[in-house]
């Protein structure tokens, strides 16, 4: 392996990704602002842009939430419009925030936002408690498994920073995540405004002795959130060098979805159902003893099979079983509806096929949970559950086993948009 | 590679956890560019690389070399010559592309001007006429994928990009209208004259490519560490003095101890006064740095808070 011994501090870092939802007037751009703030990841300059507009809108205080409005028509409309990343980082982690929109139409950016997600922070304002948004924020993180959940319970200085209001949130919302699949939840009393327990913890509430935001942030442990059981290996690329050095090389490049990878490995190539053994691993010019994920490396097998794009290396007793009947629960994402014997394309790890809809089963009230049997489209923005047959196998697992292997996209085929994304079931 | 099997700890090792696998952020980061690069070859007809010299496209070419080694880089590189480059960003540009092998492709402003494929009315700059140069050559070479050095970090219309970004068939950005980007599921679906715009370091901050540059020993241009150079202020920037940028009443130019944080166009890119001259002494620099890369030097970025927003829209880099 590469001498790399941590010449900076940045090559031990770790990494979280979150994604955000809440609507402006839960404080999100705030929280964000803040947490970009007390981390110092915020730069003179554009502090300085961001309190020349809030004097020159006459506001009291800095309005921190300009400093996440991107686009020109957002800061005219005073609205975000689409998912936003934002980065910060403090001496042992990175943070990249998934900065998604709240409003009732935009739950495509959320289900964006929350699919590369580690952890989801859905934000309630305390006069408020918890909203029909807060609710549906918690079942899309849930949906898309994103392994851990703060609800930030903020503005606690407008209701004096009461026990007893937070008491209350918590458990209302605890006792509606009994419905939900969310395996971690951090209830916390912040004030975004005024910076209680988001960096610092709050004088003001003696009473609450969990984590400030940014120690969960920090401390809570994503490393095992992958699947390192089950090796999933699809195949992105063949390297075949052509060169006179490298004449016999040929090597499966792809990223590791799921369990170890070894030298030696019993492994099964699918859909071909061809066995072989692992040979060696590469990373870039060095031989490495394992790969997981999500390395991206190249794969050699001890015999000449025919590997190609799409294919996908798993172990001989523990395959992905080739699958042209899918069962999904999808978000679509446009405004023409998804119906019944629609024909799309469908990209799936490595793949890409044609899908055929087979059937709405239901469409899912993410408000309620309700099931909806009567209706036999999903409009825009809404989230199904859809049977589907395709023209090429998938090599999938449930994604509530692995979201890598367990995802898809739809696509239109005449427009080439991205309309939906799937989420198979087990 | 910095693979750590770490024992969390005082929590003893149960029987060999799933736990116990982590990559660095920095690993995660790089394994995350290279599926892109991957991707792209493996599903555009003909991609290219946008380099500019500078240290985010050494990066990306480093990543490139990566992830097809030990073939070569599976399509070529393209430079938009602007006229106005630093010599040092063009030697080094050189060895790069000797070294890998890789086709160089070289559009050049002045033939642009020449053809008329842009017209120089002696108003716009020559950044501005960058993009239809560049959209000029994608179309001529018929690209139909260009990756692009951009980091979300850099700037408030770059964080609400996409990875792989549509271009219509005039190269525009329309950035209302993007498709959802989810997993690391892309789609790249293209149309007739349509073409994509492709970000493999989004996730990467100034920090990173900074930190990466340092652990990969790579080569970047010498401007980039503290040196000795006649400079001027204009506009509250140290410029380059020299005769592709022409001091104007009242500008004098005095040695001063610089470097450069960003590579672009000579008459629009500042310099600052530092002794950084190594890749620690620069990281040290940035950590504490109070400004913005791209405030801190780019005349471009600074003349209104849409600045980036407007010139991505019509097809910039």
């Amino acid at each position: 392996m590469a001498d790399t011994t941590g010449a900076t501090k940045g090559t031990n870092m770790d990494l979280l990704r979150f994604a955000t939802a809440g609507s402006v007037d839960d404080g999100k751009s705030t929280l964000i602002g803040r947490l970009l703030l007390d981390s110092k990841s915020i730069f003179e300059d554009q502090l300085e842009a961001v309190e020349a507009t809030s004097t020159s809108k006459g506001y009291d205080y800095t309005d921190l939430a300009l400093l996440t409005d991107g686009l020109r028509s957002e800061r005219e409309q005073g609205i975000t419009i689409d998912v936003a990343y934002r980065y910060f980082a403090t001496p042992n982690r990175k943070f990249i925030i998934a900065d998604t929109p709240g409003h009732v139409q935009y739950t495509r950016n959320m289900v964006t936002g929350a699919s590369t997600a580690d952890l989801g922070l859905v934000l309630v304002d305390a006069r408020q408690g918890l909203t029909e948004q807060s609710r549906r924020h918690a079942v899309i993180l849930s949906l898309l498994r994103v392994p851990h959940l703060v609800l930030a319970v903020n503005k606690m200085d407008l209701v004096d920073f009461s026990e007893e209001i937070y008491e209350k949130i918590h458990a209302e919302f605890t006792q509606f995540a009994t419905k939900l699949n969310i395996p971690d939840l951090e209830v916390i009393p912040i004030s975004a405004l005024n910076g209680d327990n988001v960096v610092n913890r709050s004088e003001n509430m003696d009473w609450y002795s969990g984590p400030t935001l940014m120690h969960h942030l920090e401390h809570v442990h994503v490393a095992s959130d992958r699947d390192l059981i089950d090796a999933r290996f699809p195949v992105q690329f063949v390297i075949r060098p052509k060169s006179d050095e490298f004449h016999d090389y040929r090597g499966y490049a792809g990223q590791v979805a799921g369990g170890v990878l070894k030298p030696g490995d019993e492994v099964v190539v699918l859909p071909s159902g061809m066995t072989s053994k692992i040979s060696k691993i590469d990373l870039f010019d060095q031989e490495i003893p394992e790969a997981f994920p999500p390395m991206s490396v190249t794969v050699h097998l001890e015999d000449d099979v025919d590997v190609s794009r799409g294919d996908m290396i798993a172990r001989v007793k523990n395959a992905p079983e080739p699958r042209q009947d899918i069962d999904a629960m999808v978000c679509w994402m446009t405004t023409t509806p998804l119906k019944p014997r629609q024909k799309l394309a469908i990209k799936h790890t490595t793949r890409t096929g044609r899908a055929l809809v087979k059937d709405i089963q239901y469409r899912l009230d993410v408000n309620t949970l309700h099931r909806d049997q009567e209706t036999k489209e999903l409009g825009v923005n809404e989230i199904g559950r859809v049977q589907l047959r395709t023209t090429v196998p998938l090599l999938s697992d449930p994604y509530s086993k692995n979201r890598a292997t367990g995802s898809f996209i739809l696509i239109d085929e005449a427009t080439g948009v991205t309309v939906g994304a799937g989420m198979i079931n087990g | 590679m910095s693979l750590c099997k770490a024992a969390h700890g005082t929590i003893p090792v149960m029987s060999q956890t799933h736990a116990d696998y982590r990559l660095s952020q920095l690993d995660q980061l790089e394994a995350e560019s290279i599926h892109i690069f991957r991707e792209v070859a493996a599903e555009f007809e003909k991609p290219v690389l946008m380099f500019s010299g500078g240290k985010d496209s050494i990066v990306m070419l480093r990543l490139a070399e990566k992830a097809f080694y030990p073939a070569k880089i599976p399509f070529p590189v393209l430079q938009v010559d602007t006229g106005l480059d630093f010599p040092e960003v063009l030697e080094t540009r050189d060895r790069w592309v000797n070294r890998l092998g890789v086709n160089l492709v070289v559009a050049s402003i002045d033939d642009a001007i020449a053809s008329g494929v842009v017209i120089d009315d002696g108003k716009t700059s020559r950044n501005r006429m960058q993009i239809g140069t560049l959209l000029n050559a994608i179309e001529e070479n018929g690209f139909t994928a260009a990756f692009g050095g951009g980091r979300r970090d850099e700037e408030k219309a770059r964080a609400k990009e996409r990875v792989y970004s549509h271009r219509d068939e005039f190269g525009q950005w329309d950035p209302k209208n993007q498709r959802p980007e989810l997993w690391s599921l892309y789609n790249g679906r293209l149309h007739e004259g349509e073409h994509m715009r492709i970000f493999p370091i989004s996730n990467w901050t100034e920090l990173d490519v900074w930190d990466y540059i340092g652990r990969e020993g790579i080569e970047i241009p010498d401007i980039y560490f503290s040196h000795q150079r006649r400079v001027f202020v204009r506009d509250g920037m140290l410029m380059s003095e020299t005769p592709l940028n022409p001091m104007r009443d009242g500008e004098v130019a005095e040695e001063r101890t610089v470097r450069f944080r960003t590579c672009g166009d000579i008459t629009l890119t500042g310099c600052v006064e530092s002794t950084a001259s190594t890749i620690d002494e620069i990281i040290e620099e940035i950590a504490v740095a109070k400004l913005t890369e791209r405030g801190a030097t780019r005349g471009d970025d600074r003349f209104s808070e849409a600045a980036m927003e407007d010139r991505k829209k019509e097809g910039y880099f």
